[in-house]
């Protein structure tokens, strides 16, 4: 069995679309790590989210389907009403149980499971929104030692999200947009 | 630390697997393991056992945890015409094709609480065709087939599975359907007089019957691919030439070994239909 990659898992709810498409466009062909996106949305069309996104990038885009293994350079999308999960041998499994901080996908879900397999080998960032969605998360990630950050809330669209994580958890960095692009874009 | 972020170890889910294996029969070993974990963490942390050793020591020698235990590891969310698209096929393609039939055989397997059991019963009574149709539904679980075989639902939700029977094509007035009771929904017994609730475990059991059309939404997506390929062949097994076998929306055939076994019904709806033996 190949080791797994390092990966990054971005959790956004309102207003984080748009950071999306301000970082997208930003990666190189080479970027290595695997990328989890998951988003807060009404329960209507992925193809079109998955569509916008990858239009925005030359890395592959791909809605997440149960069993797909993450692999380097990749970008997964969470579908909408299901949770993410991944397996101790990197697969992907979605869960159709509870909502959490009502919300399927939750980010809190997706954190969590990603910290429990990646340990140090994980990056989470949590973005703009409305809700409590993502503190629990960047808690897990940080007890086993991944790395997290989250969206400056003074030039978050809706600085709820990313505040609220930020008083309750421990936060490596707060980054703007400019700053969170350079970042994620030269992770190795 | 934080209530909700009490870790349990692998070693320890896999101790406790075992446990249920050995001592109880139910075997999970075949199942994600990321959703099992996640479960049984969740349960860990809200009954705050201060040790592995302290919860693992309760699945062991309380039974009635046990029944507790096994509906929280299980995952028991459902609605009433859930994916109304889907119920609309039904309604409009596949019903019709049973139709012709003298008698109708209809298997919801992992019924859980029995939500889609009770709404295709209401098909089948709006098409006329419930009088000549047996519905089987069946589940892991006792609890929540026991739940299921009353027909009581919360009231709270009434509203959202009135929209969605709206939505999925239906026509009466849905809350024709029920009697509220202070908080509670409880659906007419003529709806039930056709469902048959029965305990049935897809890992272990075996085919019971044969049918027309074989109901298994959002169950596969919590197996391995070898028990996916297990369970696929069981409903292969009991469905008769022709029969319709519907998954849930992100559950696909591709890459199992029962594909050629089947063909594409409604592509987006997850139907297929069975043209091999």
């Amino acid at each position: 069995m190949t080791a797994l990659p390092k990966l990054l898992v971005i959790g956004g709810s309102a207003g984080s679309l748009d950071v999306l498409l301000q970082l997208l466009p930003e990666l190189e062909p080479q970027w290595p790590l695997a990328m989890i996106i998951v988003l807060h949305r009404k329960n209507d069309n992925d193809t079109l989210l998955t569509e916008l996104l990858s239009a925005k990038t030359v890395l592959p885009v791909k809605d997440a389907e149960e069993k797909d293994v993450l692999t380097p350079g990749c970008i997964y999308i969470a579908p909408s009403d299901y949770h993410l999960l991944i397996e101790p041998d990197g697969s992907l499994t979605l869960d159709a149980s509870e909502k959490v901080h009502y919300s399927r996908p939750s980010i809190d879900v997706t954190f969590m499971s990603a910290a429990e397999v990646f340990g140090k080998r994980l990056y989470c960032i949590l973005l703009s929104g409305a809700n409590m969605d993502g503190s629990d998360g960047l808690q897990a990630v940080h007890d086993l030692g991944g790395f997290t950050a989250v969206q400056d809330p003074a030039n978050a669209e809706v600085a709820f999200m990313p505040r609220h994580a930020m008083n309750s958890v421990p936060v490596d960095k707060v980054l703007n947009i400019r700053e969170l692009v350079a970042f994620v874009k030269d992770l190795r | 630390m934080m209530d909700s972020l009490r870790h349990l170890k692998d070693e320890d889910v896999l101790v406790l697997l075992n446990d249920l294996l050995e001592q109880y029969g139910y075997d999970f070993t075949d199942y994600s393991f990321a959703s099992v974990k996640r479960r049984l963490q969740r349960v860990y942390s809200a009954d705050r056992f201060p040790s592995f050793a302290e919860f693992r020591y309760r699945v062991k020698s309380d039974p009635e945890y046990l029944i507790y235990l096994m509906e929280q590891i299980t995952v028991n969310v459902t609605e009433m015409f859930r994916d109304p698209h889907f119920f609309e096929i039904l309604r409009k393609q596949v019903l019709p094709v049973l139709a012709t039939y003298p008698l109708i055989r209809i298997w919801h397997a992992g019924c859980s609480t029995g939500e889609e059991v009770y709404s295709m019963a209401i098909l089948l009574d709006e098409l006329n065709l419930l009088h000549k149709s047996v519905i089987y539904a069946t589940d892991i679980n006792e609890s929540v087939l026991e739940k299921a075989r009353k027909g009581i639902f919360p009231l709270q939700h009434m509203q959202q599975y009135s929209q969605n029977y709206l939505a999925s094509g239906g026509q009466q007035e849905f809350s024709g359907y029920y009697a509220a009771n202070y908080e509670y929904a409880k659906f007419t017994d003529r709806l039930r007089e056709k469902i048959i609730f029965a305990a049935h475990n897809l890992v272990t059991d075996h085919s019971f019957n044969e049918f027309q059309l074989i109901i298994c939404r959002n169950v596969l997506i919590y197996f391995n691919k070898e028990l996916q390929d297990k369970v696929l062949h069981l409903f292969s097994d009991s469905l008769e030439q022709l029969g319709f076998m519907a998954l849930g929306a992100k559950e696909t055939l591709r890459f199992t070994t029962v594909a050629p076994l089947f063909k594409p019904f409604a592509n987006k709806e997850k139907i297929w239909r069975k043209i091999s033996t």
